[in-house]
């Protein structure tokens, strides 16, 4: 009973949850972002991260302000509009032990930053790399993104004529090795697949639909509330066990499981639900999204991991002392070899 | 015609090939033999914006008064494009020496020059080499007919081909044979003495010949730069690819066989320099190369950089802009750009390096500068050194130690605080020089960890809107710059109290070098300063007060050196003559020297 108490207020490092939260927010009253942070603040909680490991970026944006509402005594960046991606990748090689967590709204990623995220994704830089979307730009006060369905209509703009961006189809045609959907209003769900996309070594994308209370929350957006609650399809529950806890799955009957093992040794456990789903098959995994297309349904959980791809590490010779701890010595070559440089030259 | 008074090691050449039919070999065979010879000898490459099939000349400069500026006319031209011909035999100088393959045949030719025709085909054939090189060793024709002409010897050919080669016998023999094989044949047909010749010297002893993207990469390689990100453009390329090259060799950790710099060819600008942040922000030394087209992709990124205190070095290469341009010839063009550049209030070190020795040392000097200022430094080089090979000292190793600027790591924090009498917080200026402190990344103290943001921020970099904030933020930032002035390179200057004074910068120190020479002769004396970086020093200051008329030369349309010294002096703005002019091409010595006979000297008198 002590134990168990322990183990609720206090992880096994010693840190109580609140020392992974962060400012107070300023975003709307009942936005989908808050509810996400706080589900970071919990993941890393509960994975026992040190929070002074983990570093921060994002973008501009409703979305991307909210990286500083969660994990403060973690490093930041909040960067350019849609040039997230990039400076995390500089900022990572520095030292490879960190965990880097990347947030992002639908327009930092799909409108101007489509580029830098499909390069990331296809380098496999590993860290972690949150999208929430709602299909609308906030702080400008309601235009189209590019994931806002056709025909969707916002007080300014009118209708949206274009047809939308996939974020999770973009990441798999990219060759993600990690991609989920979830929504924000199953925190149980987004904390799950935090917890997996953080212990993946490569890049990993989680497009949650965070519905937008104030400019896009019509009953009939696909990115709204109700709209969500009546087309949510799920591909599986979920639970995901950290590499030195013993499976102990209480709501999981083990007949119904199957499991595939992280890099690191973790394990996330699926329960099927109705349909066979395997999530390391890039093929059903694009054939399931586009017959969620199709169909008009909102899949959640993990659509695709390959828990063996090789990341961007693997390409560069760079040791596994952090770069950015290299002492001058070891960073500038010595004197004979700019001499027989310069005979070289001669 | 001939001459019984040849010029010696004082001439011009052009070389004029098709592009992509490895003239290249030939014509660095050619340079450094001559440079081996002990003869000042300078070279540019005027190639087209194409990989294979349009003109492109490869110009030679001998000097025996080691003069590297660009000639106007050629002493000796060797035609070997049909396409170009009639335009480069009317660039020769009366009296010249014309070389040209027998394929091409030309009527009218002009009467006031020598002609030698080379039979480029017949010495393939005698030569008995494999037929599918011919294309590459018919260049190898015109080393061996003008290396008996003007005298190269044929054992320093050799030696420059093993060095090409890598001394790769197969490689090596057969250009050999052919080089022989046709210097031969000039021995045996053409009688007239040249009217250009070279005679050894011993004023290349000691120096080396490299050109200035690779001696930038390794500056920066000295420098201890850990992480560059870069997105190919002509004329910046090279830079990144020299690193890749010299990181093997040089950046190896013999310790643990793992390297201790990342390279990462980037998706666009905008990632690379995203990238070079991150890296920076995350306390590695980091670097970018890119020229005008990608400078501009970086702009809103560099004002990022100069708000959140990123230390971060940018090479431009400079080539000829708006636009596209003109991507394979050289400009000054991007200075007030890089002045300037992105929106708001911001300020930027530029350096500026005229030679390749200081593209090395500015190379290391850069990284050094941006980590102790944190903030971005913009190197501004240009095609005319990035892209061609000169003659230079050999490299000098830094003479100063690697200098992190202010980082604290974990135990540092408690020091500070002990030492300040104050918790430490980002953006504090606790040395009254404007400069904060920064931990970084990795460090676990819990202290340590900070929110960087492009908004405005306190000291403490929370968010703040607060009138006051942005405010002291901004004139705390422009205090660096004050420190910026007594660290960066500063100018290089020939004062002898004369009223009327020269300035340039960059590679067109190397014409008016040469130009202040020859205005003397004409009696004309002025002074000299050649500004190294800015923001302008003290000394740049002074010299500007002490001199009554001052010809600002570069190479851009509009004279933006001249254009930013008005705005920084403007009580002085009445003294500055503009002499500028860009097409492309570097300026000629002799083409300043008559600007200001013509136009400057009548003026100021």
């Amino acid at each position: 009973m002590a134990d168990q108490l322990r183990k609720e207020n206090t992880n096994t490092i010693g840190l109580k949850r609140n020392d992974y939260t962060g400012r107070p927010t300023t975003l709307c009253k009942g936005c989908g972002h808050t509810s996400i942070a706080n589900m970071v603040v919990s993941a890393c909680f509960e994975m026992n991260l040190p929070p002074e490991k983990i570093v921060k970026f994002s973008g501009i944006g409703c979305s991307s302000k909210s990286a500083a509402y969660f994990l403060e005594r973690s490093f930041g960046f909040n960067g350019l509009h849609g040039r997230m991606p990039s400076v995390a990748e500089g900022a990572l090689f520095a030292d490879k032990s960190l965990v880097g967590i990347g947030i992002s709204g639908d327009g930092d990623t799909a409108n101007i930053g489509l580029s830098q995220f499909k390069h990331l994704v296809r380098r496999n830089v590993p860290m972690v790399y949150v999208v929430e979307n709602n299909g609308v730009y906030g702080l400008t006060k309601g235009q189209f993104s590019a994931t806002a369905e056709k025909g969707l209509t916002l007080k300014r703009q009118g209708e949206n004529p274009y047809l939308p961006v996939d974020i999770a189809l973009e990441a798999i045609a990219a060759n993600a090795s990690f991609v989920a959907r979830s929504f924000a209003g199953d925190p149980k769900q987004v904390k799950e697949l935090l917890k997996a996309a953080i212990s993946h070594r490569g890049t990993s994308i989680l497009d949650i639909i965070s519905p937008c209370v104030t400019f896009n929350n019509q009953d009939y957006s696909v990115h709204s509330y109700s709209w969500v609650k009546g087309h949510d399809a799920p591909l599986h529950e979920l639970e995901f066990v950290a590499p030195r806890d013993e499976i102990t799955l209480d709501d999981f009957e083990r007949g119904s499981i199957k499991e595939v093992t992280m890099h690191d040794g973790s394990v996330i456990a699926f329960k099927k639900l109705a349909r066979e789903y395997d999530p390391t098959n890039r093929t059903e995994a694009i054939k399931m999204l586009e017959e969620a297309i199709r169909k008009n349904w909102l899949i959640t959980g993990l659509i695709y991991v390959d828990p063996d791809s090789p990341n961007i590490y693997d390409m560069y010779p760079i040791g596994e002392k952090p770069l950015n701890r290299m002492p001058s010595e070891k960073i500038r070559p010595d004197r004979k070899s700019l001499e027989l440089l310069n005979q070289s030259l001669m | 015609m001939g001459s019984n008074n040849p010029k010696i090691n004082d001439f011009g050449i052009t070389f004029s090939t098709i592009n992509g039919s490895g003239s290249a070999t030939a014509n660095n065979t050619i340079q450094k033999a001559i440079f081996r010879m002990g003869i000042p000898v300078s070279a540019r490459n005027i190639f087209p914006s194409n990989i294979q099939g349009m003109p492109t000349w490869y110009s030679l400069r001998v000097s025996k008064d080691g003069y590297l500026g660009r000639l106007e006319k050629d002493d000796i031209l060797v035609a070997m494009n049909p396409e170009s011909v009639i335009r480069d035999i009317g660039n020769l100088n009366p009296g010249g020496v014309l070389l040209i393959n027998k394929n091409i045949a030309i009527t009218d030719i002009r009467k006031d020059i020598i002609v030698h025709s080379m039979p480029v085909d017949e010495l393939l054939k005698s030569s008995d080499v494999s037929s599918n090189l011919n294309i590459y060793l018919a260049n190898m024709v015109y080393v061996g007919v003008l290396s008996y002409l003007i005298g190269i010897e044929l054992e320093k050919i050799e030696s420059a081909l093993d060095q090409h080669f890598n001394g790769k016998k197969k490689a090596i023999e057969p250009n050999l044979h052919v080089v022989k094989k046709s210097f031969e044949w000039t021995e045996a047909n053409i009688r007239e003495n040249s009217p250009y010749s070279l005679s050894p010297m011993h004023a290349t002893i000691g120096k080396i010949m490299i050109d200035g993207n690779s001696a930038g990469a390794l500056g920066a390689l000295y420098g201890g730069l850990q992480f560059s990100a870069w997105y190919p453009i002509t004329p910046a390329t090279s830079l990144a690819e020299a690193l890749n090259d010299f990181i093997p060799h040089l950046r190896v950790d013999p310790e643990t066989g793992k390297t201790t710099c990342a390279v990462v060819q980037a998706e666009d600008e905008l990632a690379a320099i995203g990238m070079v942040i991150g890296a920076g922000w995350a306390g590695l030394r980091s670097m970018t190369s890119t020229s005008g087209p990608g400078l501009c992709l970086m702009s809103e990124f560099l004002g990022l950089a100069y708000f959140t205190e990123v230390p971060i070095v940018v090479w431009d290469i400079q080539r000829v802009g708006p636009s596209t341009g003109m991507p394979t010839h050289t400009s000054q063009g991007d200075l007030s750009f890089s002045y300037f550049i992105s929106h708001g209030d911001k300020d930027f070190v530029i350096l500026l390096p005229g030679n390749m020795n200081e593209c090395f040392d500015f190379g290391w000097q850069a990284l050094d500068i941006a980590e102790k200022l944190q903030t971005p430094v913009i190197i501004l080089s240009d095609l005319e050194l990035g892209m061609n090979i000169w003659m230079a000292d050999p490299l000098q190793y830094p003479d100063k130690e690697i200098d992190r600027g202010k980082v604290l790591w974990e135990d540092d924090l408690e020091k500070f605080a002990k030492k300040k009498q104050k918790e430490w917080s980002r953006y504090l200026d606790v040395d009254g020089d404007g400069i904060p402190y920064r931990t970084i990344p990795g460090n676990l103290n819990s202290k340590a960890p900070f929110f960087t943001r492009g908004t405005s921020h306190d000291p403490c970099a929370g968010y703040s809107e607060s009138p006051e904030d942005w405010e002291e933020n901004l004139i705390r930032i422009k205090k660096k710059f004050e420190t910026a002035k007594l660290i960066s390179p500063q100018p290089e200057m020939i004062d002898s109290g004369n009223e009327l004074a020269i300035i340039s910068y960059g590679s067109t120190d190397m014409p008016v070098k040469e130009a202040i020479v020859l205005l003397g002769n004409e009696s004309i004396k002025t002074d000299y300063m050649r500004i190294r970086s800015l923001p302008f020093s003290c000394e740049v200051e002074k010299f500007v007060e002490t001199h009554q008329r001052i010809i600002i030369i570069e190479n851009n349309r509009d004279g933006q050196m001249k254009q930013l010294l008005c705005v920084n002096f403007p009580e002085h703005a009445a003294k500055f003559i503009s002499l500028a002019h860009s097409n492309g091409l570097s300026l000629c010595a002799h083409w300043i020297v008559e600007k200001v006979l013509s136009e400057i000297v009548p003026e100021v008198k």
